[in-house]
């Protein structure tokens, strides 16, 4: 048994690893889905296994076949990536429990197990993006997420479901490529890939111009997966027209995993004196993170259509997380790593209430969406509460993020930003109110009698919301956490 | 001045680097045809290839295949032929999902043009339009 547990960081990514051709074979639905379900949650488990295992401050370090480093590969485990192993991998439980309850309105028939198989692929390159402690493995995870997400994308119901993914594709293959640029420019730098060697060696080196070429590289090629102000382009249409079910597992994991790479390249890699002092990253991290907050939240208040509007929501909230970073002090740091869980959460009951309101009236126009308040009450209950929790309300996660990117933005001194958050929540507030208006007070054109989806659909997305209320009202655990991360990525770097 | 050239034309292998990167980019970016499109994405992603290929390059140094009992053999670095050879692997996947992707697009809206396509979602986004006024 004690050999087994030694093995876990490995097993993290390689269950899900073997089991997405597996999901092949199997075909036959009544059997594939139990399985993806029970492969996510052993991925789940594995990952809070992990997160009680280094949460004392010691540091996983898995070898492969023995080779210690700089030879070998290594995975490495510390609190900052067990903690988005486990969001990445909580957030996959439940979001692959729903099965075909909407995936049914969206795959043909006998298809199903394509899905899951993507699926699981694209939570094995998240995995493995998150667990790595080699530089070129992240390119090669990051791939597998992206080209298997590319698939997911294109199932959208919709045909321009198919442009969409295919703009994301050209995004993202040009995002990844100058990330392998980046990271070619390092090695020439620095003659080695494993991520603890490298960080040495860079700072021992100094800003020389290899280092600061793979530093822009690997910034725009991050950037671009994550989304930041001017690149995020490819998200609105990637996550309105794909499946919902899709657009919750993707909106509260992929991006949450580019945001990890950011840290852990700034802090990790390049370290934070390179990044902030002599280049000044910050400097226009700040400013970008604050135009993504209120372009994002103002596009929302404008979208007719409830993914849409959800969408344009992730690219405002991804700014408060690049706001943390930007702000380049530990509670900064923690307040972007809250505000992923934080997120992470929210955004996935929102987009999960989406996948309930498709299977019930098949489209999520806001149209659509007139007088559910009373024909679907408890999946609109979902919905203003995780509602609640974007705009940031006492007693939802939203409101544990946003106190602590105000307390970190009032610790730098920086009033005016404090006051910009405080009013891009009043604009979340805007579009938030909109979709509860539309729902509760608005009577639809045709008569629909009360009808709930299947519990399948709606207990994965009450389990979401809840947690954003859980989370909100006992807030220390996932808090501590992070706090714990920041301290550990500021003093130890890696 | 000389030195400038010498140093340029000892770098040439970086300059065609360089230049295809800059082709790959600029048609991935500006062409509306999708297949063309993906080329030049493809373009781009081999051009990494070389880059990484020239930095493994040792002056005056053979293939690593160890000899027994010579140890003045001046050897290239294998290591970025590897991490290439799993970015082929990338790059021809990515290349033929994006013309599988480019194949259902074809069957759904009939062109590979991107300006066709977003001319035919906006006749339909104003058809949508017309007829919730109409109702």
């Amino acid at each position: 048994m004690s050999d087994l547990a030694s093995h876990l960081p490995v097993l993290q990514v390689l269950i899900p690893l073997l089991a997405a051709p597996l999901c092949f074979l199997l075909r036959k639905e009544a059997i594939v889905l139990p399985f993806t379900i029970a492969v996510s949650f052993a991925c789940f488990a594995i990952s809070m296994n992990l997160l009680s295992q280094v949460l004392g401050g010691d540091i996983l370090v898995y070898e492969f076949g023995g080779w210690s480093r700089p030879y070998g590969i290594e995975y490495r485990v510390d609190i900052l990536n067990a903690f988005v192993l486990v969001v990445v991998s909580g957030i996959a439980a439940v979001v692959f429990a729903v099965g075909p309850g909407q995936a049914r309105r969206v795959i043909p028939e006998g298809r199903e197990y394509l899905f899951y198989s993507a699926a699981l692929l694209c939570l094995t390159g998240l995995l493995g993006v998150t667990i790595t402690g080699d530089v070129f493995n992240i390119f090669v995870f990051l791939e597998i997420s992206s080209l298997s997400s590319y698939i997911l994308i294109a199932l959208g119901l919709n045909r321009r479901a198919l442009m969409a993914a295919f703009s994301y594709l050209i995004m993202g293959t040009i995002g990844a490529t100058f990330l392998l640029i980046g990271i070619g420019f390092m090695y020439q730098a620095t003659g080695t890939l494993n991520m603890v060697d490298m960080a040495h060696r860079i700072q021992v080196l100094g800003p020389t111009k290899g280092v600061l070429v793979a530093l822009a590289f690997v910034m725009v090629g991050i950037s671009i997966k994550l989304a930041v102000f001017p690149l995020h382009h490819w998200l609105p249409n990637a996550y309105s027209y794909a499946p919902p079910l899709v657009s919750a597992f993707l909106a509260s994991t992929a991006t949450k995993v580019a945001y990890y790479l950011l840290i852990r390249f700034t802090f990790g890699l390049f370290g934070a004196a390179l990044v902030f002092e002599t280049v000044g990253i910050d400097r226009l991290l700040l400013p970008l993170s604050i135009i993504a907050m209120f372009v994002g939240s103002i596009a929302a208040i404008y979208q007719t259509e409830f993914k849409r509007l959800l969408a344009y929501s992730s690219i405002a909230q991804i700014g408060y997380m690049t706001l943390g970073l930007s702000f380049a002090t530990q509670a900064g740091v923690s307040a972007g790593l809250i505000h992923v869980f934080n997120h992470a959460l929210m955004k996935g009951a929102l987009f999960l209430v989406a996948a309930c309101v498709t299977w019930r009236m098949g489209g999520t126009n806001l149209d659509v969406m007139k007088g559910l308040g009373q024909r679907m009450p408890f999946t609109m209950a979902a919905m203003v509460v995780a509602g609640l929790a974007l705009v940031g309300v006492p007693g939802t996660v939203g409101f544990v993020s946003k106190w602590a990117l105000v307390s970190a933005a009032l610790e730098v001194d920086a009033l005016w930003i404090a006051f910009l958050i405080m009013a891009s929540s009043i604009l979340a507030l805007v579009y938030v109110w909109k979709v509860v208006e539309i729902a509760y007070f608005q009577t639809p054109e045709v008569e629909l009698e009360r009808r709930e989806p299947p519990l399948r659909l709606l207990i994965p997305t009450w389990i979401l919301a809840g947690a954003a209320i859980y989370f909100g009202i006992f807030s220390s655990y996932a808090v501590d956490v992070a706090e714990l991360a920041a301290q550990q990525v500021f003093m130890v770097g890696l | 001045m000389t030195s400038l050239a010498n140093q340029i034309l000892s770098h040439w292998n970086y300059l065609a680097v360089i230049t295809l990167m800059m082709i790959g980019l600029y048609i991935a970016i500006s062409r509306g045809n999708l297949v063309k499109k993906v080329m030049g994405m493809s373009v781009f992603q081999t051009s990494v290839i070389l880059l990484y290929v020239s930095m493994a390059k040792v002056t005056g140094g053979t293939a690593p295949i160890l000899i027994e009992g010579r140890d003045d053999i001046i050897y290239s670095n294998p290591l970025p032929h590897v991490l290439m050879l799993t970015a082929i692997v990338v790059g021809v996947a990515t290349t033929a999902l994006g013309l599988a992707l480019i194949v259902r697009i074809n069957e759904a809206y009939g062109t590979v043009e991107e300006d066709e396509i977003v001319a035919m979602d906006r006749a339909e986004d104003e058809r949508d339009l017309r007829s919730e006024d109409a109702s």
